[in-house]
């Protein structure tokens, strides 16, 4: 089974993302690094706005997570409510 | 000659400040909210007692019947702090500008049917009294209120309501200039129909327990008063005379769909807190609600006519499901 994986660059915003990935995915693998946080999730990660807003306290489109974004790896699925990478297996 | 390339990574000594590491039980990134909100305020070493109410310290728990485990968790769901309340007003402000320079340059404000004109002056203009006086209560509990969450929040929505007034005075004078003004004020101080909504904003300038106050002005008046003037009065002037009132009114609109969701958060960590605080909150909701009716009853007939009553009972029952969903059953 692969990972799926999101990396982003670390600021304010993207820290209210991480939070509500490591939510909503509870096999979720953080990798903290300076300045950049990366995200494995064994087959299937989902981003889900609903828990990113709740965590930034305001309405969050999922297309902002782009300003963020350095890179992704898995099959991607874009709903205006989930952003979801995952892998056939 | 060998370059040897290494790659150093140097991980902070701490993530955030000790006293937010200890208050969420780890080391970890905080926002910015939660470093500029959290036990900022002192509550120990109180030199001097205030000389204006010397029995009680500068900050005081005993200011209000509430009680608290921990006055932080009134959080705001907004996370405003300065900085990001400051932003967002300003974006807020920047298109209801966007509106009134509109109404200005097509001439909107003057084309606006004069039957319109009068029925928008008459209801709606002494509100910008109800707001300044909601500026006055908000600041009261602003400056009483225990804890740093409790009153930025409340200092916030003080000084929206200087802008909401300032909209409202604005409104009057595109549609009649100064004369608007002056006719408003004279309702305010002599009109019958205002009367008794002056008495509620007056009384409740006189209250002494902060969060008693926080109840009456923000959750018993405004939550009746916004829906009654800003979506149903203003969608029975749309339906008779287009919609340039809706455009002048886009800050009050949002500024209350916003706000309110900050008022239910603190409801609802209050009365979560404790059974003493779920019973305080509903008799406050239940007696300021009743007074609230009072005074609005002829504001609303002077609006709607004969349909009045059937409005303001659907927008109780609209009060009563937000506090429900608070936690406090009436």
């Amino acid at each position: 089974m692969s990972n799926a994986f999101i990396a982003f660059q670390k600021n304010d915003d993207s820290r209210c993302i991480v939070e509500a990935i490591l939510e909503d995915n509870p096999n979720a693998m953080v990798d903290d690094q300076p300045s950049m946080v990366k995200i494995d999730v064994p087959n299937r990660l989902v981003i889900k706005r609903e828990t990113v807003e709740e965590k930034m306290g305001r309405a969050f489109d999922l297309q902002e997570l782009q300003l963020h974004l350095i890179t992704i790896s898995g099959h991607l699925d874009e709903t205006d409510d989930e952003f979801t990478l995952s892998w056939n297996s | 000659m060998a370059i040897d390339l290494r790659t150093v990574s140097i991980t902070p000594l701490r993530q955030t400040f000790g006293h937010l590491a200890r208050r969420m039980g780890a080391d970890k990134p905080a926002s910015r909210y939660l470093e500029a909100t959290m036990d900022l305020q002192p509550v120990e070493n109180y030199h001097y007692r205030p000389t204006w109410e010397p029995e009680r310290d500068i900050f005081d728990t005993r200011r209000t019947a509430i009680t608290m485990k921990d006055w932080y968790a009134l959080k705001d769901p907004r996370q405003y702090y300065y900085g990001a309340w400051t932003l967002a007003r300003g974006k807020m402000q920047e298109i209801a500008e966007g509106d009134f320079d509109l109404v200005e340059d097509l001439g909107l404000a003057a084309a606006y049917p004069a039957a319109g004109k009068e029925r928008a002056l008459k209801v709606f203009l002494p509100l910008r009294h109800v707001a300044w006086g909601s500026n006055l209560n908000k600041a009261y509990v602003s400056s009483y209120a225990y804890g740093i969450a409790m009153s930025q929040a409340a200092c916030y929505a003080s000084m929206d309501q200087l802008g909401v007034a300032q909209y409202v005075s604005r409104l009057g004078l595109a549609f009649n200039d100064l004369d608007a003004l002056a006719e408003a004020k004279t309702a305010w101080l002599q009109g019958a129909e205002w009367q008794e909504l002056r008495r509620y904003m007056e009384d409740v300038m006189v209250g002494q327990d902060w969060f008693e106050v926080l109840i009456a002005q923000d959750f018993a008046l405004e939550g009746l008063l916004y829906p009654l003037i800003y979506e149903r009065f203003n969608e029975k002037l749309n339906a008779a005379h287009g919609p340039v009132f809706s455009m002048l009114t886009r800050f009050q609109r949002e500024w209350f769909g916003e706000t309110s969701k900050w008022l239910d958060a603190v409801l609802k960590a209050c009365a979560a807190d404790n059974p003493e605080n779920k019973a305080q909150l509903a008799t406050w909701i239940k007696a300021w609600r009743e007074r609230a009716l009072v005074a609005l009853k002829p504001v609303a007939a002077l609006a709607f006519g004969d349909e009045a009553d059937a409005i303001l009972e659907e927008l109780v029952q609209n009060l009563t499901a937000r506090a429900a969903k608070a936690g406090i059953a009436l």
